[in-house]
C-alpha cells in the first residue's frame, strides 16, 4: 500500500527564517513581534506553552510588554478590558475551563468595542475533567461577538496570530478576535515554520492608534456607562455591523499579509473541490487529515474534495455556499456538541448557509474529536464513504470512533 | 493503516517509549530540530496527557522531504524506542511497527534476550545500555541523548552532523558547555555501544 | 435631553466622548425635596460645594449664591455636611395650578 503524501499539501512556504517549534512558542513569538503593551494571563493546560514562552521574552527584555501574572481567567480578561480601554494593545492566551472563567467579560470586552486579541488553545469543557483538544470552548464562544479565526497548524496559528492584531484594531472593526489553535495537536507538536523578521512584523502591525482612550486627557471619554432600551438596541446593531465589515476587512489583510510573507490565506479553503461529488466540511487542525484522505480518495477515482473554515466569526456564509454550490453530498465534522439542537454548531451554520442561498443538498454531519479522541484516516474514509451512499439518510450521522457497542 | 511516501523518498515515523523525567519528548525533539538543519520536513508530538513523573510517556516524530499533512498519532511506526525496559509487559510497546523495522531498547541485556521474549523476529532488535552511558557521562540516569546516538547508527534517518549541532546549540544554551560536552560524549558512546540482531 | 440618534451614528461601544454631557440631563426631576439656603448665616466655607455629586451648587466671586435646582437631586448631602448648619430640606412646593 504505497500511498503518495501529495506534493499538493500547502507546503510551509513563503518567506521567514525555517524554524523548529511547536504551536505555541510560534505563537508566542507573534506576541513578541506585535509588541502588546499589555499581556495578563493565567496558566492552563495547553495554552501554558504560550504563556511561559511569553514571559521568558519579557523576562529576557526582548519585548518591553506590561507582563501582569493575575490570579484568575477572569482577572485576566478585566486587566486586558481595562488595558485596552485605556487605549493599550492587550493581549490574552487561554484554553478551556479557562475561557469559562472569563464568561462575563468576553462580552464586555466586544460590547465594548475593544481590539483585545485572545490565542484559545482548544480543550475539552469539563465535566467529565479532561485537558485534551475539542472545541466546545470555542463553540461556547461563538455568539459573544468574538472573531473566530482557526488555523490547522503551528505557521497558521502563527500568521494569523499576527493578522489578528490588525484586524481587532482596525477602525471598520474594533473588536476581539479569537486564535483558535487546536489544544496540544497544534500548541505542542513540534513542526518546521517560518518566522517572519522582527522588523517585518513590526511595520505590519504599526502603532495602535486608538480612536478613543481612557488616558488621552485631550479628549477625555466615558465608558461602561448604563445603556438602557433607549440606546442599548442601537450600540448591538453596531457591533453586528463591525463585525460584518470585518469580513472585509480580513480579505484585506490577508492579501496584505501576503505581500510579506508569500502565503495567502482565505476567509474559507477548498481543496479539490471544483469538481468534486463528495465533500467534508471541518475546522482547525483535522483539515490536514482530510486533504490526505481526499488525496488518497482521488488516487482511486472518487471526487472527493474538502472546505475548511478558517473564519468561523465572522461566518462568511456566501463565500460557503459558493464553495460548495456543486458537491453533491456534504459531511460537516464538528467537534463540538450542541445538546437538545437541532444539529450541531458547525452543521448549523453550514445548513443555514445553503439554506440562505436556496441550495438544497444531501448535508450529513458527525461529531468527532470530543476529548482529545484521535480521528484518524480510516475515520475521515468512513465518511466519505458514507456521504456517497445514498441509502443514508441525511442529517447527524453518528460519532467518529465512538465504541458504539451493540 | 500506513502512511506511506511517495516510492524512494524519505519517510520515517518513530514511536517513542519511556517514563516521565527520561527525556522522552526531549529526544523526539531532538531528532526533529536536527531534521530542521538538513532541511527536512518533520513533526515531533507528545502523546497528550497530564505529565507526571514516572508515568509512562509516549512521543512520536515523523521525518520526511515532503511537508506532513496530518498530526494525528503514529500508527504503524518504522522506528519503535524504549527508553524503560520495566515498561516491557505493560505497555503493547511494538504494537503497528512494521515488518523490517527497527526496534530499539535501553537495556544492558542483548538483543537476542528481547527477541526471544518477544518471539517476534521481523524487526532488527537492537539494544543499548542507554541508563550506564548517562551515569558515567551525565551523572543522571537520563537515557535519551545515548539512545539517540544508538538510533542514529542504525538508522541515519538525520545526519550526524545535524544531531551535534542541535545538542550543542540546545544544550549549551539550556545547560552550560560542561553539560553540553558531556552530552555529546554520551551522544558518541550510545552511536558506538549499541548491539543489534537483524531480523529476517 | 441627549439626542436619540440613528444607530449608525452612535460611538462604539455605548462609549460617551461628549465630557461634560451631564448638564443636558434634567436630574433636578428626581427631587423630593430641596435644599433651601440661609444665606445671613453662610460662612462659604464651600463645604457643600465640594461634597454635592451633582456640582449644583452656583458660586460667584467665591461667594455661593445659590442651587441649580435643574441638577440638584435632593439627596441631602449638603445639609448634613453643612458646618453651620444654615441648609435645610424642605419639601418641593406643591403644584400649583398653570
Amino acid at each position: 500500500m504505497a500511498l503518495a503524501v501529495s506534493s499538493r499539501v500547502p507546503p510551509v512556504h513563503g518567506l521567514g527564517t525555517p524554524v523548529a517549534l511547536d504551536g505555541g512558542t510560534l505563537v508566542a513569538h507573534a506576541m513578541r513581534q506585535t509588541r502588546p503593551d499589555v499581556v495578563a494571563a493565567y496558566p492552563i493546560t495547553p495554552q501554558t506553552v504560550i504563556t511561559e514562552a511569553f514571559s521568558q521574552f519579557v523576562a529576557n527584555g526582548e519585548v518591553h510588554t506590561e507582563f501582569v501574572p493575575v490570579e484568575s481567567e477572569h482577572a485576566a480578561l478585566s486587566v486586558c478590558i481595562g488595558a485596552a480601554a485605556a487605549g493599550a494593545r492587550a493581549q490574552t492566551a487561554t484554553s478551556g475551563p479557562g475561557l469559562a472563567l472569563m464568561w462575563e467579560l468576553l462580552g464586555v470586552a466586544s460590547g465594548m468595542r475593544l481590539p483585545i486579541v485572545m490565542h484559545l488553545c482548544t480543550r475539552a469543557l469539563s465535566a467529565p475533567i479532561n485537558i485534551l483538544c475539542d472545541h466546545s470552548d470555542a463553540m461556547a464562544m461563538r455568539d459573544t461577538g468574538w472573531l473566530l479565526l482557526f488555523s490547522e497548524n503551528g505557521q497558521e496559528a502563527y500568521d494569523q496570530a499576527i493578522i489578528a492584531v490588525r484586524l481587532g484594531e482596525h477602525p471598520q472593526v474594533l473588536l476581539p478576535v479569537a486564535n483558535v489553535l487546536d489544544g496540544f495537536i497544534v500548541t505542542h507538536c513540534v513542526e518546521r515554520a517560518l518566522l517572519l523578521p522582527d522588523e517585518v512584523v513590526s511595520e505590519f502591525v504599526g502603532e495602535y492608534q486608538p480612536a478613543y482612550a481612557l488616558l488621552d486627557l485631550q479628549r477625555p471619554v466615558t465608558v461602561g456607562g448604563l445603556d438602557f432600551q433607549d440606546f442599548h438596541m442601537e450600540h448591538k446593531r453596531g457591533q453586528v455591523e463591525a463585525m460584518a465589515r470585518a469580513k472585509g476587512v480580513l480579505e484585506g489583510l490577508f492579501q496584505e499579509f501576503a505581500e510579506i510573507s508569500g502565503r495567502i490565506y482565505r476567509l474559507v479553503e477548498p481543496y479539490r473541490l471544483a469538481d468534486a461529488e463528495v465533500g467534508v466540511v471541518v475546522l482547525g487542525s483535522t483539515a490536514g487529515t482530510v486533504r490526505y484522505v481526499v488525496d488518497r480518495l482521488r488516487a482511486r477515482g472518487v471526487r472527493a474534495g474538502m472546505l475548511s473554515i478558517r473564519s468561523f466569526r465572522p461566518f462568511p456564509a456566501l463565500e460557503v455556499a459558493a464553495a460548495l454550490a456543486e458537491v453533491k453530498a456534504v459531511g460537516v465534522l464538528d467537534r463540538a456538541l450542541a445538546p437538545g439542537a437541532s444539529a450541531p454548531p458547525l452543521f448549523s451554520d453550514i445548513a443555514s448557509a445553503l439554506a440562505g442561498v436556496g441550495l438544497s443538498k444531501r448535508l450529513l454531519g458527525w461529531v468527532y474529536g470530543i476529548g482529545g479522541r484521535e480521528v484518524l484516516p480510516q475515520h475521515i474514509e468512513g465518511v466519505f464513504h458514507t456521504l456517497a451512499d445514498p441509502s443514508v439518510p441525511p442529517g447527524l450521522v453518528g460519532w467518529l470512533g465512538l465504541r458504539e457497542g451493540r | 493503516m500506513g502512511v506511506e511516501s511517495d516510492v524512494g523518498r524519505r519517510w520515517v515515523e518513530v514511536r517513542w517509549h519511556g517514563r516521565g523525567g527520561q527525556g522522552v519528548v526531549t529526544a523526539s525533539n531532538l531528532l526533529a530540530e536536527s531534521a530542521l538543519l538538513d532541511n527536512l520536513y518533520f513533526q515531533s508530538l507528545p502523546e497528550f496527557g497530564a505529565e507526571r513523573s514516572g508515568a509512562p510517556v509516549v512521543a512520536y516524530t515523523r521525518i520526511a522531504d515532503t511537508p506532513i499533512p496530518f498530526r494525528f498519532p503514529v500508527q504503524e511506526p518504522h522506528i519503535v524506542v524504549v527508553l524503560d525496559y520495566t515498561l516491557w509487559g505493560h505497555l503493547p510497546v511494538v504494537l503497528g511497527l512494521r515488518p523490517g523495522g527497527l526496534l530499539l531498547v535501553n537495556t544492558p541485556a542483548s538483543p537476542q534476550v528481547v527477541v526471544r521474549s518477544l518471539g517476534w523476529p521481523l524487526a532488527t532488535v537492537a539494544t543499548l545500555d542507554a541508563t550506564a552511558i548517562a551515569q558515567a557521562t551525565l551523572g543522571r540516569p537520563i537515557p535519551n541523548v545515548p539512545i539517540l546516538g544508538g538510533l542514529l547508527r542504525l538508522r541515519p534517518v538525520v545526519s550526524l552532523e545535524a544531531v551535534q549541532a542541535t545538542l550543542r546549540q540546545r544544550l549549551s544554551a539550556r545547560l552550560g558547555h560542561q553539560a553540553m560536552q558531556a552530552n555529546l560524549q554520551a551522544f558518541e558512546r550510545g552511536y558506538q555501544q549499541v548491539q543489534s540482531w537483524e531480523g529476517r | 435631553m441627549l439626542s436619540l440618534r440613528p444607530w449608525y451614528e452612535e460611538p462604539p461601544g455605548g462609549l460617551l466622548p461628549y465630557p461634560g454631557n451631564s448638564v443636558e440631563v434634567d436630574t433636578g426631576a428626581w427631587r423630593s425635596r430641596r435644599p433651601v439656603i440661609a444665606l445671613e448665616r453662610c460662612v462659604h466655607c464651600m463645604i457643600c460645594w465640594a461634597f454635592c455629586p451633582d456640582s449644583a451648587f452656583i458660586v460667584q466671586d467665591g461667594r455661593l449664591i445659590g442651587v441649580d435646582l435643574e441638577h440638584c437631586k435632593g439627596c441631602g448631602i449638603c445639609a448634613r455636611e453643612c458646618p453651620k448648619a444654615c441648609i435645610a430640606m424642605e419639601p418641593e412646593p406643591a403644584l400649583t395650578p398653570a
